[in-house]
């Protein structure tokens, strides 16, 4: 990799401050698992690289107001073993188990599980993130069975996170600090798909840190589901992550939330309106799968993912009324 | 495990930009590999080592890493992995480096007591961390394991598979079937020795135990 400047701040102001202008200027370092990879394939080359494991104020879960605040530096590791958590979270530990990997989900952070890049073959070879090759993408003509069955505009890849759809699901907000303060935005708006090589699929500047993870402790049931080819470290073909906030047995209303099918987690509008007011039999959530891929316009290769988003979203639904 | 291990010889950087690092290759060549990379006309601007208000550190520093319970001198640049220093400039090559992704889990070692990717992680980021590798070990039963179940064909992917069961059975004595498969899930064999693998897991479990099955 190319070499680069270390700095190691104790603050999240020192850290924003070391950070600059552009991607080549600095880079976060956090878990280190997808940012050094990048950086030995030449596909980010910072000149320095910002470590903010040593900055106390992003590490910790703890309980904050109505929300379960998640620092950006807590492990997948420390999430998966945290009490409350696994009390009121089931979807997040789920997805985070999902990872496969014990070394990754000691190292590998949740601020990194938001902002890791995609794992689309174009880019990272250093096609770009829109892997388009004199105005063609790469992607419609090549090896796409992997890539997006709801591409938005040009962007066909698939966002890498794993927690995303989960947290979409509960509406967590994450924080950002930046030169100018913190700002706050809902998950489901901080993924957004680019239009140009020059963007990002995150809702981040160059100078700016996620610091924590807001999840609402609103009490609502909640899953998630990933169809997997393997147990071991692997990202899914498709995941679903539902929360549902019941009256009794009936649904009041939900919030069904696609992983690994787009660009974005993609919210399932579709699938919420279809179980409100219901109770959940097989039925029922199998429809409510099926609403969920409405819209979805698969690749030359990957029309099977259709039926796993289905399937992952029936099993999250009846995963999510199983528990007491 | 080599005598080498506790003396102090940091060898010149020989890593550039993409450059090919086999340890047979550089015996024979790491003088020309450290002028070819340019690298040592950096200076290093703190080298007090990297801490405080946002210190910066580049070129080469020496850094002090516990490298089973021992404190190691070594001299790196900030790119250099905890994988590259042990293995190339500490003679600790127990780790394998073969995808240096984090992918394939060749390079597992345990740091501040749980399993980790020596490869994606940088040497001056390990500072300060109790560092454990396969040399650490001593005779560890999941070794014995490892050659009473078969548990090998090439040996390559093996001291990452030992020391992720280590780091298995350090936290869970008494892993199900499943939790095996899980605590394994970061490190691959592409000879496919899964099935020994997972039987020296369970009976090095047992071992630790004193023998009993329940």
């Amino acid at each position: 990799m190319q070499a680069f400047e270390y700095a190691n701040p104790m603050t999240v102001k020192d850290a924003v401050a070391l950070l600059g202008a552009s991607w080549t200027d600095a880079n976060v370092l956090a878990g280190g698992t997808d940012q050094l990879s990048l950086m030995k394939d030449y596909i980010h080359t910072p000149k320095r690289l910002v470590n903010i494991k040593n900055i106390k104020e992003l590490a910790g879960i703890r309980k904050a107001g109505g929300n379960l605040r998640i620092g950006a530096t807590v492990t997948l590791d420390e999430l998966i073993d945290n009490r409350e958590v696994r009390m009121a979270f089931p979807s997040l530990v789920s997805a985070a188990r999902g990872v496969g990997s014990p070394q990754i989900k000691n190292m590998g952070t949740v601020g990194g599980d938001l902002c890791q890049r995609p794992r689309c073959w174009y880019f990272r070879n250093g096609f770009g993130l829109l892997a388009q090759k004199n105005g063609r993408s790469l992607v419609d003509d090549g090896q796409n069975e992997f890539h997006a069955i709801f591409s938005q505009g040009p962007a066909k890849f698939v966002s890498a996170s794993s927690l995303a759809p989960a947290l979409a699901a509960l509406g967590a907000t994450v924080t950002i600090a930046g030169p100018n303060g913190t700002r706050s935005v809902d998950v489901a708006s901080f993924f957004v798909a680019p239009s140009s090589d020059q963007q990002r699929e995150v809702d981040l500047k160059p100078n700016e840190i996620v610091t924590q993870v807001l999840v609402p402790m609103s009490g609502a049931k909640n899953a998630s589901y990933e169809v997997r080819l393997k147990d071991g470290l692997d990202w899914p073909y498709a995941a679903a992550a539902v929360a549902l906030r019941m009256k009794g047995s009936t649904v009041e209303s939900a919030r069904v939330v696609l992983g690994h099918v787009g660009p974005t987690p993609v919210v399932a509008e579709g699938a919420a309106s279809a179980l409100a007011g219901k109770s959940i039999t097989e039925e029922v959530a199998a429809q409510a799968g099926e609403s969920a891929v409405q819209g979805a316009h698969p690749l030359s290769g990957n029309a099977y993912k259709v039926q796993l988003a289905k399937t992952a979203v029936k099993r999250a639904l009846m995963e999510a009324v199983k528990r007491a | 495990m080599s005598k080498k291990d506790t003396e102090l010889k940091p060898k010149p950087a020989p890593e550039s930009g993409k450059g090919f690092s086999r340890r047979g290759f550089l015996g024979t060549s790491t003088a020309a590999g450290a002028v070819g990379s340019g690298l040592m006309e950096q200076t290093a601007e703190a080298a007090q080592g990297a801490g405080g208000k946002g210190i910066t550190l580049a070129g080469e520093t020496e850094i002090t890493l516990n490298i089973n319970g021992q404190p190691r001198k070594v001299t790196v640049e900030p790119r250099t992995t905890l994988l590259d220093a042990l293995r190339d400039r500490m003679e600790v090559t127990g780790a394998k480096r073969v995808c240096d992704r984090g992918t394939c889990g060749a390079c597992s070692v345990i740091v501040n007591g749980k399993v980790s990717y020596g490869c994606t992680m940088l040497a001056i980021d390990a500072q300060g961390k109790r560092i454990q590798t396969i040399e650490g070990f001593g005779n560890h039963p999941v070794i014995n394991a490892f050659v009473q179940h078969d548990g090998l064909q090439c040996g390559y992917c093996t001291p990452g598979m030992v020391v992720a069961a280590k780091a298995l059975l350090d936290r869970n004595p008494r892993p199900s079937s499943q939790e095996i498969l899980e605590g394994m899930g970061g490190n691959l064999c592409r000879c496919g020795t899964y099935v020994g693998i997972k039987q020296a897991v369970a009976e090095a479990a047992k071992e630790l135990r004193g023998g009993r099955n329940a």
